[in-house]
């Protein structure tokens, strides 16, 4: 089959592999329908993940059609038609019982790297996201081995385009999460946002169905605060205005009640503090870009919520947390527990209420994988989302 | 040496905190005391500047692993005190016992997880190192383990203490090679989360706990086999099989370098 190979730091590759099979009772294959890249592989391009391992299959949000099952998987037949979450859940662990997905103890492989790392037992497997989360092939490619099959797929029995559901296996529900997990008082609590990307624009849409009185946007990219104004929101962009003062100007001197910080490690930035961020993440310090995070925190207002879907995997330095402290802030952040929001949110999207295509601006198949992962880190051509059809005749990238 | 008696005759066993470790002896914590002489000091330089160096090549299992040793070793060497004895679990006591402890929380109630661990013939499926346990009668077992280069050491055990549900302890009898005492402990989990299942060894390694930390990197080393023991046996549980990704699809060609650290899952049939 085709797939996405990662073949080094800042190297992707489409290659010929062999097809996945069935390695456990509880197991299925899914012949992958349309695939998305996501920010999160931005990270893994750019080399600031650790443990990944040349040749490995990319790729998180993805879809498609059931074509073989293991005998222990209950509830799937050959040709269902699924979404599967980015993370990997065995579904009757302590943490599965209580919803918190994402910390499943049972399907890291390499539980231990990640103990020797952050001092804790290992949260879950994820889909094509290093040897640290398990090592699992992704869903990149034309098929895929899903674990734990019977927890992991969420049948689509709708008529619903695979576009309209795809991004249920990620951003939509990291988005969502971000928002519910701010408590947001309806009508009265404004929200701000940083980062436009699909993260930050589902986050702030998911902030208006939730009750937000007011939504604002932080980027410095264009096209990304039109989507989101778009939607409805406030816009900041960072390099033309002094962010804190804006929030400030916005909120009546108070501050955004909650902050959602949907960049992550990488976050661009300026002033001394960027730049140490930068020197000694080149230096492969351990050490995270952390502006967005920063500005969340001193934005903030008082006894308000910085919520972090955005991805951070070593040290930081600089944290302000007088600032955090003074304030009484509550610190919501990690993976998305997304197999808690897959059902919810699909009635949403049934419902009408919101259509996810509307962060999609290129389509193609995997052939142009590699050079699409440059488009949308460099953010070139308008770049927002880009979804795969693993099965489409190479050649052509369609806009819009 | 002298064995570590975890099961002092007569001791109140309810009285004791599953918690700790049920040892009378006192041991000190290596990682809060400058304990490293400086030839020890020169050793561990070497070693954590080669583990560094190593961490850039081999898979990626490898490298992290060695990098985290790396930064301990490089530690040590610089300060004089040995950072990885806490992280590994390992401790010493006064007179040079090493003390492998580790726990895990299991969705199974005690009796049942309990009666696992109490039919002795099982206890080498629940600890790799361990290559047979043969039962001599009620008290006293023969038990078998797998040395380095393939060699094999075998001793005699007693039980010490059985208290079903509750606790299961045994030391070697005199004359065994590798001198050890062990028990494990069962607690209900506060809340509805099954048992807190807690593991103390305790055996005399040559090179106290340098020693130990240079086994570990063999991949030897004992807590490192109790981890992944103990995470083995949880899944068992729990899930009926080990999660796995070896044999999965990927761009590098027939065999997985990168799949070499796993554990070898049992739940392996379609
Ligand atoms: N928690 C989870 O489970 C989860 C799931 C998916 C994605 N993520 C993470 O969410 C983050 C965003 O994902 P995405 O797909 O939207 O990525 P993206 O790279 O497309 O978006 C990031 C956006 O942040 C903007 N940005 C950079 N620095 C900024 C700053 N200082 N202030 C404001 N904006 C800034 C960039 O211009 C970009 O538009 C990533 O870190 C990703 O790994 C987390
Ligand atoms: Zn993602
Ligand atoms: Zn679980």
């Amino acid at each position: 089959m085709k797939a996405i190979i990662w073949q080094g730091t800042n190297k992707v590759g489409v290659e010929r592999v062999p097809d996945p099979t069935l390695l456990l009772s509880t197991d299925a294959i899914v012949r992958v329908t349309s695939t998305a890249i996501c920010g999160s592989d931005l990270h893994l391009l750019d080399g600031y993940i650790p443990s990944m391992e040349k040749g490995d299959i990319l790729g998180h949000e993805f879809m498609g059609e059931i074509v073989e099952v293991g005998r222990d998987v209950k509830n799937l037949k050959v040709g269902d038609r699924v979404v599967v979450p980015f993370n990997i859940a065995c579904g009757v662990c302590d943490p599965c019982r209580r919803g918190l997905f994402s910390a499943c103890d049972n399907t890291n492989p390499n539980h231990r790297m990640a103990e020797a790392l952050y001092g804790a037992v290992s949260g879950g497997g994820l889909f094509g996201y290093s040897h640290l989360y398990g090592g699992y092939a992704g869903g990149q490619a034309q098929f895929v081995r899903v674990p734990f099959a019977d927890v992991g797929c969420f049948k689509i029995e709708s008529d619903l385009r695979d576009e309209q559901v795809l991004f249920l296996t990620d951003i939509f529900p990291t988005g969502y999460q971000a928002a519910e997990q701010c408590g947001i008082i309806p009508g009265r609590d404004v929200v701000a946002v940083f980062g436009a990307g699909p993260v930050g624009q589902f986050a702030a849409r998911s902030a208006m169905m939730l009750g937000a009185a007011h939504v604002i946007v932080i980027d410095r990219v264009p096209e990304r605060l039109n989507m989101a104004e778009a939607a409805g929101a406030q816009t900041i962009n960072y390099e033309k205005e002094d962010v804190l003062v804006a929030l400030r100007d916005a909120t009546g001197g108070r501050g955004p009640d909650h902050v959602i910080d949907a960049v992550g490690l990488e976050a661009h930035g300026h002033g001394p503090g960027a730049l140490m961020d930068t020197a000694k993440q080149k230096a492969r310090l351990n050490f995270d870009r952390i502006t967005a995070l920063r500005w969340a925190i001193l934005s903030c207002a008082k006894g308000g919520t910085v919520s972090v879907p955005g991805v951070y995997g070593g040290l930081v330095d600089k944290l302000p947390m007088g600032a955090a402290f003074a304030k009484g802030l509550t610190f919501r952040m990690g993976q998305t527990h997304t197999h808690r929001y897959v059902l919810p949110l699909l009635e949403r999207i049934e419902a009408g209420q919101i259509d996810p295509t509307f962060v999609i601006t290129h389509r193609a198949s995997l052939d142009e994988a590699p050079e699409l992962y440059k488009t949308f880190r460099d953010k070139h051509d308008g770049c927002i989302k880009v979804v795969l059809d693993p099965w489409g005749q190479p050649g052509q990238v369609q806009r819009g | 040496m002298g064995h570590v008696d975890f099961a002092t005759p007569g001791a109140a066993m309810t009285a004791q905190p599953t918690t700790q470790p049920s040892t009378p002896k006192p041991y000190r914590d290596h990682s809060t005391e400058s304990l490293l002489s400086p030839v020890e000091r020169g050793v561990m330089g070497v070693l954590g500047l080669g583990a560094l160096a190593l961490s850039l090549r081999g898979g990626p299992v490898e490298r992290l692993l060695l990098a985290a040793v790396g930064v301990g070793f490089t530690g040590m060497a610089a300060t004089g005190t040995n950072p990885l004895a806490t992280a590994l679990k390992i401790r010493q006591n006064e007179e040079g016992d090493t003390l492998v402890s580790d726990a895990v929380t299991v969705g199974q109630p005690p009796e049942r997880l309990y009666a696992i661990w109490r039919d002795l013939t099982n206890l080498p499926g629940l600890m790799k190192h361990l290559e047979s346990v043969q039962v001599l009668d009620e008290r006293r077992s023969r038990w078998t383990v797998k040395g380095p280069a393939g060699t094999a050491v075998s001793w005699d055990a007693e039980l010490t203490a059985d208290e079903p549900g509750r606790r299961i302890a045994w030391r070697s009898l005199p004359g065994a090679a590798i001198e050890n005492s062990g028990e494990v402990l069962f607690r209900p989990a506060p809340g509805d989360r099954g048992t807190e299942i807690r593991v103390n060894l305790a055996y005399h390694a040559p090179g106290g706990t340098t020693g130990a930390v240079i086994a570990r990197i063999a991949g030897q080393e004992p807590s490192q086999q109790l981890r992944d023991d103990l995470m083995r046996f949880k899944r068992e549980q729990e899930l009926g099989f080990a999660p796995t990704t070896k044999g999965q699809s990927s761009g590098r060609a027939e065999k997985d370098p990168g799949q070499a650290q796993q554990q070898t899952g049992q739940g392996g049939q379609k």
